[in-house]
């Protein structure tokens, strides 16, 4: 097995050897730049389908969040406050939650579209959903970017009045040698619907509620300013010991607690299993790793 | 067993090696090609400078009968220069790509080089005789004015020092968009091909119309990003016999029986513990590298080129498998050669080395097997080895 390679550093070094050949003594190599272009389609097909889990994992967790608070106010519980430092077991059973839910789903989708699932599954590492204990599955050579918190480019982060129409995509000028992501959206807001970003996440989910789909899927390479990004995922990474990580903490026991019974109080399902159905969800891999939310 | 590689009874030692010593490598000097006649007898390198250094087998020595005799150098010519294409404002670098002798068929030996763009055809001559005494013009060429010439006289032919005479004879260019990667002489020393990243052009033709394509399913268990650049074919070799075909792939050598295109009948693993590096190996653009491959003469041990300076060789008879060091330090006259390992697991038994220890900038590309004798010539960046089988 390969060790795990990060689908989007991949893609970045692949367009900077595909710039860099054009100045190469001797001129372009055509098969050098042909072997180039395969990991650049193989690490977009990978880059792609964690978005698309990513996108699904954050409407869940809207979901989950809208109908938290609406359970709250109906019968506010006293909770034990968790131990800020018990993330694990706080991920651990979103995680399982979540998993649950997309087993249910993921097996219908297995049934609808067994070529895909199939292939996916055999390329990525298969979701698990019905597995009680979440451990930790051995990472595949398509490591999901979720591990490390995710460099969603701003276009994903939808403004609360989600009727954005967010079209990006992204330039490599040949002569300035920069790299930009042009997005022809909104406001570049700092999302706090983001599951990522650890401390914001308590925010104010209630707004977020449409999820724009159309959003981000082109043909076009979607490729966005990794560099920013990672840098951006970094500090993000620090933020773990914030205070607000004590909400974020509560909140995932809030759903643990409700356990199996949770998915009845989605009065959305019908619209999820639209939703996964339409994306390859096999690469619910990223299901079965701690959803990096709090 | 006397199988080539690891046989109880074989062992390879050191012959020569070729060229300078310094740590700091002139990229001009690197050799980019190895290639020995039909007979053996001749032993031709091309580098990224764009010479040709031909060097020719010394009959064995009276005095010390018990050493083959060695390889020195024969002819030394600039086959190609770096040129520039203004329509497209590119440089076409003069780096020798290929090099393939034809049959010998009079007392010249003629080869092809070529580099990105051009195919030359190469006579090589010797001259050991002088004409002298020619009537119009005297000894340093002048020539003579007719009307002073008052007796005629037949020109004798004298010995001279050997004289080593290349002259291109042919210069076959235009006929490729994209690189030359490789020629090779059709067995009717009539017609030769020559390929591109894209096309395969047909010199003198003779068009057959059938074609097969060998070609190995994928094994979906080991998919990866990198699938497609590790599958890519970078050396194929006829066996001499005509029977078998072998093409060398990134990390793996495979035997193709020519009746039989579904699969290879022999796979064998040259370096198996990089599959696990692969991303820092396209990062760095090693994984890039094309590997080239061989036969011994008789088809029964093939042998390519690994990093470190290693290479190694495959016996399909005793399925035997031996990997051996291309160093200075290994150079003594006659001093045998000792088989190398790689350590994979978590142990590193004594003299193994560890796969990141491995250097990476010291790979050997390019092999040559003497088509007769166990001669090989392995080609280290800018030094060219020979080795030969210990004479018992």
């Amino acid at each position: 097995m390969e060790c795990a390679v990060d689908a989007q550093s991949l893609i970045s070094i692949s367009l900077m050897k595909i710039h860099n050949s054009r100045t190469q003594r001797g001129g372009i190599k055509l098969h050098k730049n042909l072997l180039v272009s395969y990991v650049l389609r193989n690490a977009r097909q990978v880059y792609i389908k964690e978005k698309y889990a990513e996108i699904y994992r954050m409407q869940q967790y809207e979901e989950v969040m809208t109908v938290c608070n609406e359970i709250q106010e109906l019968n506010p519980l006293e909770l034990d406050a968790e131990d800020a430092d018990d993330e694990e077991q706080a991920r651990a059973a979103c995680c399982g939650e979540e998993a649950s839910l997309c087993g249910t789903a993921c097996h219908r989708d297995a049934a609808q579209q067994p070529a895909a699932h199939g292939r996916a599954a055999s390329a990525l590492h298969g979701c698990s959903p019905l597995e009680d204990d979440h451990k930790e599955p051995e990472p595949s050579y398509y490591r999901s970017c979720c591990m490390e918190a995710s460099p969603v480019s701003h276009c994903d982060q939808f403004p609360a009045n989600s009727s954005a129409h967010c079209n990006k995509t992204t330039v490599l000028d040949l002569d300035t040698h920069v790299v930009t992501t042009v997005e022809n959206g909104y406001l570049h807001q700092d999302c706090c619907c983001d599951a990522l970003q650890c401390g914001q996440s308590a925010q104010s989910p209630a707004k977020k509620r449409k999820v724009e789909f159309g959003c981000c899927i082109s043909d076009a390479e979607e490729v966005s300013d990794f560099t920013a990004a990672r840098k951006r995922a970094k500090r993000e990474d620090c933020s773990y010991s914030s205070p607000d990580y004590t909400d974020t903490s509560n909140i995932s026991n809030l759903i643990s607690i409700f356990g199996s019974g949770f998915s009845g109080l989605l009065s959305r399902q019908a619209d999820l299993d639209q939703i996964c159905s339409k994306q390859v969800l096999a690469s619910l891999g990223a299901w079965t790793r701690a959803i990096v939310a709090f | 067993s006397t199988g080539v590689a690891g046989g109880n009874d074989f062992q390879w030692c050191f012959s020569q090696v070729k060229g300078a010593i310094d740590e700091d490598v002139a990229e001009a000097d690197i050799i980019s090609t190895v290639e020995f006649n039909y007979s053996g007898e001749l032993l031709a390198t091309g580098d990224k400078g764009g010479r040709v250094v031909i060097f020719q087998h010394e009959q064995e020595s009276k005095n010390r009968p018990h050493l083959r005799g060695e390889y020195n150098v024969y002819s030394t010519f600039q086959s190609h220069e770096p040129e520039f294409d203004y329509l497209k404002s590119l440089e076409i670098e003069e780096k020798i790509n290929k090099i393939r002798w034809l049959p010998q068929q009079n007392a010249a030996h003629f080869l092809l080089s070529t580099n990105d763009k051009t195919i030359k055809l190469w006579k090589i001559s010797e001259r050991d005789k002088r004409a002298e005494g020619y009537n119009l013009k005297d000894e340093d060429g002048r020539l003579r004015d007719p009307f002073r010439i008052t007796s005629l006289r037949v020109p004798v032919l004298m010995p001279m020092d050997l004289m080593v005479e290349a002259s291109p004879r042919r210069i076959f260019a235009n006929a490729h968009t994209y690189h030359i990667n490789s020629i090779s002489v059709n067995s009717d020393h009539e017609t030769y091909l020559s390929a591109d990243d894209l096309r395969i052009n047909l010199w003198h033709l003779e068009i057959t119309d059938r074609s097969f394509i060998f070609e190995e399913p994928e094994d979906p268990s080991s998919r990866s990003f990198f699938s497609e650049i590790i599958s890519s074919i970078s050396d194929v070799k006829f066996s001499h016999s005509g029977r078998y075909m072998m093409t060398r792939d990134y990390l793996s050598v495979k035997v193709w029986d020519l009746n039989m295109e579904n699969r290879p009948v022999e796979t064998y693993q040259v370096h198996e513990y990089l599959r696990s590096k692969l991303c820092s190996l396209y990062e760095n653009d090693c994984i890039f590298d094309k590997f080239e491959c061989c036969w011994n003469g008789s088809d029964s041990a093939i042998m390519t080129g690994s990093y470190n300076n290693f290479f190694r060789m495959f016996d399909r008879n005793t399925r035997r498998d031996i990997t051996l060091e291309a160093s200075r330090e290994s150079s003594k006259p006659r001093a045998t050669l000792k088989p190398r390992k790689v350590s994979t697991g978590g142990k590193r038994k004594k003299d193994e080395i560890s796969v990141d220890s491995l250097d990476f900038n010291k790979k050997i590309l390019h092999t040559a097997w003497h088509p007769k004798d166990n001669v090989i010539a392995v080609a280290a960046t800018n030094n060219l080895y020979i080795f030969q089988d210990k004479i018992n």
